[in-house]
């Protein structure tokens, strides 16, 4: 697929912008500040309904409007589809599908896909945990919409899970700590003395109840991770080598919060069966009770694994360079290009956001020659040299100044 | 801001589930043009309601005697009880005429957030109605929500032990709405 035309009002930096696209590479070049980024972050809203720079809305309408609004033309198998977004801040945004109103926003998920690769996603190598998990389960979610709701159940349990512990921890305390366990009458503002067992037993039993539901939706979602990271292991392996030339082999290891040797034989690549992952959680959750109740947080499941990447024998994190963590961030994101591109049948959209200032001459040729057979890439540079010329001669270059923006050719 | 009154009035009415500020407003507003007959009429009723408003003592449905219509129903079938978050939901049930038996009202679900667990529900209740051996069915038909499958597995486990049929509603997709409506 690809985008035929983009135009903005009151969109970041523009007042109106009008944006020409065809297939091939559409190269953005400005300085700094200049709005190439918002022009491309407006595609990523119309793909994923969210921003990739900010969590809020606010700050995609420009100062003083109250509105903004986002039109993009998708052609799909030479098909067009208009798309018209209008994000109010602090109101519900509004979208057109071919010039009718859709009752849900996210109707439009899926209409346009887009692969975009900015500067933030560095972050997937050498930050949090919680990056890649977020990366694992949007490309979930890209493939399948199901598990959005699968996703969002497991918070839901997690939170009311964490609220129990919290509340019920002088309670689960006792029962927490063995046999035997404290002096009964430790409480003593309980009027009788056979109080503290019974909310012992009772707060045990709850416990136990979200246990089973956190452990139900956990082994979904964690049996989804691991038959998605088996799927994106060798695409990632394979773009990696391309863009880096590099022998180095790269590895992404799940690193499950289970207990062993579940957890070892999930490093090793083992995607085990749901019900076992279930039987896993279930036992970690016994397992990790007393720490659980200490802390008053949930300490196993899928919201407490990460992805340890790794080239050769040394972990990305620390060990790599800026170069091969670039790379190495940039490698996700072309295997999930790849994925997607597989699954669809059709090419997703590309977008390469500033990227290629920080490759050296040779990774920048690499990465060029890699893309050449997308159907549409979009590519933003401070530095028009930085882009090499066989990927530039591909298409047509903007130019975007203090947010005009006009063709250069 | 209004003055006296008509403010107090818009912000006790602001007060109620599903009424925001500019309902509240159009409310305010309508009640004071309104033929003060019919105004009397509305607060004789809020008053009463609390006045004669109860929770039937075996059920804890809303009832105006100590035993709720359906419970003091002798042709109801005792020998099997639905188990429901509200009262409202018995509304819903008998909506449907398919259940002929009793009810029992837990009065909201089991969410350690909002701070309630199963100690502020009316499980002890049920246990004792269930203690004489005259129901051999329960049918638990709680909210198909997170807190509301939580209360369900949480009674199923305390259940298991008195031998009872426990049963649960199917959830699922509807028979009769096409996929088409329903794929997303």
């Amino acid at each position: 697929m690809h985008v035929r035309h983009l135009s903005l009002v009151d969109f970041r930096s523009y007042a109106v912008a009008e944006l020409p696209l065809a297939p091939g590479v559409t190269t953005i070049m400005g300085l700094n500040g200049q709005g190439k980024t918002n022009l491309v972050e407006a595609l990523g809203y119309v793909a994923t309904l969210g921003s990739h720079r900010v969590a809020t809305d606010q700050p995609l309408v420009r100062f003083g409007a109250s509105q903004a609004v986002i039109r993009a033309v998708v052609v799909r198998h030479d098909r067009e589809t208009l798309i018209e977004l209008e994000i109010t801040p602090g109101k519900a945004n509004r979208a057109k599908i071919a010039r009718s109103t859709v009752s849900r926003t996210r109707d439009v998920l899926g209409t346009l896909r887009t692969v975009l690769f900015a500067p933030e996603d560095l972050a997937l190598v050498k930050g949090d945990p919680a990056g890649r998990r977020a990366f694992l389960d949007d490309l979930l979610v890209a493939r399948q919409p199901r598990w959005a709701g699968v996703r969002q159940d497991y918070d839901r349990i997690l939170k009311q899970r964490n609220a129990l512990l919290k509340q019920s921890a002088a309670a689960l305390r006792g029962a927490g700590g063995g046999a035997g366990g404290g002096p009964r009458g430790r409480s003593s503002g309980q009027r009788h003395q056979a109080e503290p067992d019974s909310s012992q037993a009772s707060a045990l039993h709850t416990l136990d109840v979200w246990n089973t539901h956190l452990a139900d939706v956990g082994s979904q979602l964690l049996y989804a991770r691991l038959r998605l990271l088996r799927d994106l292991t060798p695409l990632l392996a394979a773009a990696y080598e391309e863009v880096s030339a590099s022998q180095a082999t790269t590895t992404a290891t799940y690193r499950a919060s289970l207990s062993e040797p579940l957890s070892a034989a999930i490093a090793a690549g083992a995607v085990p069966e749901v019900e076992q992952v279930r039987a896993g959680l279930l036992d970690a959750f016994e397992e990790h009770r007393r720490a659980e109740v200490e802390r008053g947080v949930s300490l196993v499941g899928p919201h407490r694994d990460d992805v340890q990447l790794a080239l050769g024998p040394l972990p990305a994190k620390g060990y790599a360079s800026h170069g091969e963590a670039w790379s190495l961030a940039l490698g996700l994101k072309l295997a999930a290009y790849q994925l997607l591109r597989r699954d669809l049948g059709d090419d997703p959209v590309l977008v390469l956001d500033d990227v290629f200032a920080e490759l050296d001459t040779e990774r920048r040729e690499r990465l060029a020659a890699l893309v050449s057979d997308c159907e549409q890439v979009l590519v933003t540079a401070a530095v028009g040299a930085d882009v090499p010329d066989r990927l530039r001669a591909r298409g047509v270059t903007y130019m975007v100044t203090l947010g005009e923006v006009t063709r250069v050719d | 801001m209004y003055e006296g009154i008509v403010q107090d009035l818009i912000d006790e009415l602001g007060r109620l589930p599903g009424i925001g500020p500019k309902s509240a407003q159009r409310i305010a507003f309508h009640l004071v043009q309104t033929d003060p007959a019919d105004v009397a009429r509305l607060s004789q009723i809020l008053a009463d309601v609390k006045d004669k408003i109860r929770f039937c003592d075996l059920c804890g449905n809303v009832a105006e005697a100590p035993r709720c219509r359906i419970c003091g129903d002798s042709r109801r079938d005792s020998s099997a009880i639905c188990v429901v978050e509200e009262p409202k939901d018995v509304a819903a049930v008998e909506r449907t005429r398919e259940f002929r038996g009793l009810y029992h009202v837990l009065g909201g679900a089991i969410s350690p957030m909002d701070g309630i667990g199963p100690e502020d529900l009316r499980i002890r209740e049920l246990l004792s109605r269930l203690a004489d051996g005259g129901v051999t069915e329960v049918i638990i038909a709680t909210d198909p929500n997170i807190s509301g499958e939580a209360t369900a597995t949480y009674l199923t486990r305390t259940l298991a032990p008195l031998g009872l049929r426990v049963t649960r509603l199917a959830s699922g997709l509807p028979v009769g709405v096409t996929w088409n409506t329903l794929m997303r």
